[in-house]
């Protein structure tokens, strides 16, 4: 009995030394095998739950059926975790073969540190089958670092049935007619907006906006390029936002609410407990997934653009929000540039479109966009006459994570229009 | 050499012939079982906390090789960055809190569950079970109870008529380190029970006995006696309160993310927004090394004037019997 236990425990040692040198091994091989014969791609995307998850595995095991030597090993990451754990792998000098990306400065990031592959010449394959402006948020002066799968852009989408209610017969086109359409939802006991604060990114589509509306596009690219947003336009949006916070229009503790949480933005909304949310072209689905009984609003629910300002320099017609899209590692394999050829095919965007719901960039697949509010997005976005990227992905990150916080500050009641626009100011001249 | 045979051996010396062989070291054996501890030791410990301190001295955004040395502007930015003394006042309130009230409470719990008490195990076990949840559960729990138009705690509070009196827990800057409070006190009390109950019942019987005989009542019995004798069970658990507060984050950033507006955020909080959010890891590695020296300077100070009675012979002085 002792000695076999003496054996086992031996015998023990000995595997788990055979199998530390074992994982040791390995590890080494990882690092510079990349080129060996059997092709690994690291494929990290954001669409963590079904259908989407599924659609894009079965894309990748046809590309490896097609592919002779090539796998794929995919990694699905909640949007959150993954701008996170992307983070540490890139800076450790590793990011994955193939990963989402929304394009603008943390690419700009990326590229410039030499982490992302310049794509220019492969991405113009087929970048005539793509609608024009597919790639802007991807191009770093003049070269393009990534490819792009999906667009959209944010606007309000409204509770029909609320606003009815309230007597507010036509969405509001200005932002005077937006403020009396808050008060009478108000004074109907509705509650006009839902917001997540704990997220913060929802907030800032508010200063942006208003900030296009006011300063106008170029005037936002401007501040960007020379680090300076204490200008009256940009304080001047802020004070029109603190006219909108003063009616008090969000949800009861809406500073601790999530997006698309139990309790969130989404809920509230799809739960029909808000009239309007300021959201980017997914918010139905999500509405939909976080309502009760998984129904959303239905026909109840309307999409307007964001309203233009008296006076202002930007137009209505003017779109801000972004879409998803994919950059390439810099020890990947050609083998993946080919595959973003491969999602970028007419029938696989397609999918991708009915699947996710998603406005596509191919052009030949836009006909699969059969749901009406997506295809007033699309409308919208193809009538638009200038486009400005999330700010807080336009801008570099440190930038970016001010405007949020600022703007959240605003939101709260906790910090002057003013104080705004020096922060974000300050943030940006800091690097 | 006769003489020296039959000469009775002088006391010191002889144990010390006869223990050197057993003494000397067996260098091998020692360097083999040693160095796989020391090197991980080495690997995960010691060089992150040189490596954060080195690139604490950059302007790095995590990219490449830090090249911009700045010395000690980033510690300098910290001693005025609103955030970071923010940070440093929360972790003070934190501590205040549970020292004034969380551990107390514990202390009173475990005397109770002392007592000869029906279901005593259940009540043990019960509450003991928050611990065992992760810090992201307890998390995500809250999240849920504390929910502003669906959670438990505004339905309890309406039910017992008081309305909406605690409609946004976790909602308002000015409320929600008292509510992160309540959750922090709901996950460890139980820990600090089970320490004093452990301590408690270490003190032999004859003592409350004797001072009963002596006419002692509860409260003299439990001030006199009980509470001298948990001395050195009440320093450990305040050493460990302390050092948890500084260094609270997965709670923290589960629940509010720091929020609303920063008013929530940790040290470790501070360090996460600016390291992986902002890219400042120069600034971020900063911060960790000040977590580091806070948590090390408190905790050799604690050690070395609270600590110093109930460690003395335990550690210090190993293998002397007196």
């Amino acid at each position: 009995m002792t000695d076999r236990i003496r054996l086992s425990r031996r015998s023990l040692l000995a595997l788990t030394t055979a199998a530390a040198t074992g994982a040791v091994l390995a590890g080494c091989g990882d690092e510079g095998g990349q080129s060996g014969s059997g092709k690994k791609i690291r494929w990290w995307h954001i669409a963590n739950t079904d259908p989407m998850m599924s659609a894009w595995a079965q894309m990748a095991r046809q590309f490896e059926a097609s592919h002779p030597g090539v796998t794929f090993e995919i990694t699905p990451l909640e949007n959150e975790a993954f701008k996170t754990k992307l983070t540490t792998v890139v800076q450790a000098g590793d990011p994955p073969d193939i990963f989402h990306t929304w394009g603008g400065g943390v690419l700009a990031q990326q590229a410039e540190a030499g982490m992302v592959k310049d794509l220019t010449a492969d991405v113009g394959a087929w970048r005539d089958t793509l609608i024009p402006t597919a790639l802007d948020a991807y191009t770093v002066s003049g070269k393009v670092y990534g490819s792009a799968v999906d667009t959209g852009m944010v606007g309000f989408w409204y509770n029909k049935e609320l606003f009815e209610r309230a007597g507010v017969k036509a969405p509001p086109a200005t932002w005077a007619e937006y403020l009396e359409a808050v008060r009478r939802l108000k004074a109907a006991q509705i509650t006009p907006i839902a917001l997540a604060g704990k997220e913060k990114w929802p907030g800032h589509y508010y200063w942006a906006y208003l900030a296009m509306r006011v300063a106008g596009l170029d005037a936002l690219r401007q501040a960007g390029a020379d680090k300076n947003f204490d200008a009256p336009d940009f304080v001047t949006a802020g004070a029109h936002l603190a006219d909108l916070v003063a009616l008090q229009p969000f949800q009861t503790g809406y500073l601790a609410a999530g997006y698309s949480t139990a309790d969130g933005q989404a809920a509230t909304m799809g739960n029909g407990k808000a009239a309007m949310e300021l959201m980017g072209q997914w918010a139905p689905v999500v509405e939909r997934d976080n309502s009760a009984g998984k129904k959303g609003l239905g026909d109840k629910l309307g999409f307007f653009a964001f309203p233009a300002v008296d006076g202002g320099k930007g137009k209505i017609t003017d779109a801000f929000g972004g879409g998803g899209g994919f950059a390439v590692g810099k020890d990947a394999p050609p083998e993946a540039v080919e595959f973003l050829k491969f999602i970028a095919q007419p029938e696989n965007a397609r999918i991708e479109a009915k699947t996710a719901g998603v406005l596509p960039v191919v052009k030949a697949a836009g006909d699969a966009v059969t749901d009406p509010n997506l295809k007033l997005v699309g409308d919208t976005l193809s009538a638009s006459t200038g486009f400005q990227l999330y700010l807080d992905q336009a801008y570099a990150p440190a930038v970016g994570q001010q405007v949020n916080d600022s703007v959240a500050e605003l939101l709260a009641g906790k910090s002057s229009p003013q104080q705004v626009a020096q922060a974000i100011t300050a943030a940006a001249k800091q690097g | 050499m006769l003489t020296d045979e039959r000469r009775p051996a002088p006391a010191p010396p002889r144990p010390s012939v006869e223990a050197a062989p057993r003494r000397r070291r067996p260098w091998p054996t020692v360097i083999a079982f040693l160095s796989p501890a020391l090197l991980l030791f080495v690997l995960l410990v010691l060089a992150p906390i040189v490596i954060a301190g080195y690139s604490s001295f950059f302007n790095w955004n995590g990219f490449g090789a830090p090249t911009a040395f700045v010395g000690l502007d980033n510690f300098r930015r910290l001693l005025v960055d609103e955030i970071f003394v923010g940070d440093l006042r929360r972790a003070l309130l934190l501590v205040t809190l549970s020292l004034a009230i969380q551990l107390p409470f514990s202390l009173a719990l475990a005397m109770l569950l002392n007592q000869p008490l029906r279901g005593r195990r259940a009540y043990r076990m019960l509450f003991f079970a928050p611990y065992v949840l992760s810090e992201v559960v307890t998390a995500v729990l809250f999240t849920m109870i504390f929910s502003p138009n669906q959670g438990l705690a505004n339905h309890v509070t309406k039910l017992i008529g008081l309305g909406d009196l605690g409609a946004t827990w976790l909602a308002d800057p000015d409320t929600v380190m008292y509510s992160l409070f309540v959750v922090i006190s709901w996950k460890f009390f139980g820990f600090h029970t089970i320490l004093y109950l452990a301590g408690r019942q270490g003190i032999p019987r004859e003592l409350h006995d004797a001072a009963a005989m002596d006419g002692a009542g509860p409260w003299q019995a439990f001030r006199h006696i009980t509470l001298p004798l948990l001395g050195p069970t009440i320093r450990i658990s305040v050493f460990l309160s302390i050092l948890g507060t500084v260094q609270l984050f997965d709670m923290i950033w589960v629940l509010t993310g720091g929020g609303p507006i920063r008013s929530s955020e940790t040290l470790a909080v501070t360090m996460f927004q600016e390291g992986f959010k902002r890219f400042h890891v120069g600034y971020a590695s900063a911060i960790s090394m000040m977590i580091f020296l806070i948590s090390l300077t408190f905790g050799l100070l604690y050690q070395r004037f609270v600590l110093r009675r109930d460690l003395d012979g335990a550690i210090t002085r190993i293998g002397d019997q007196r």
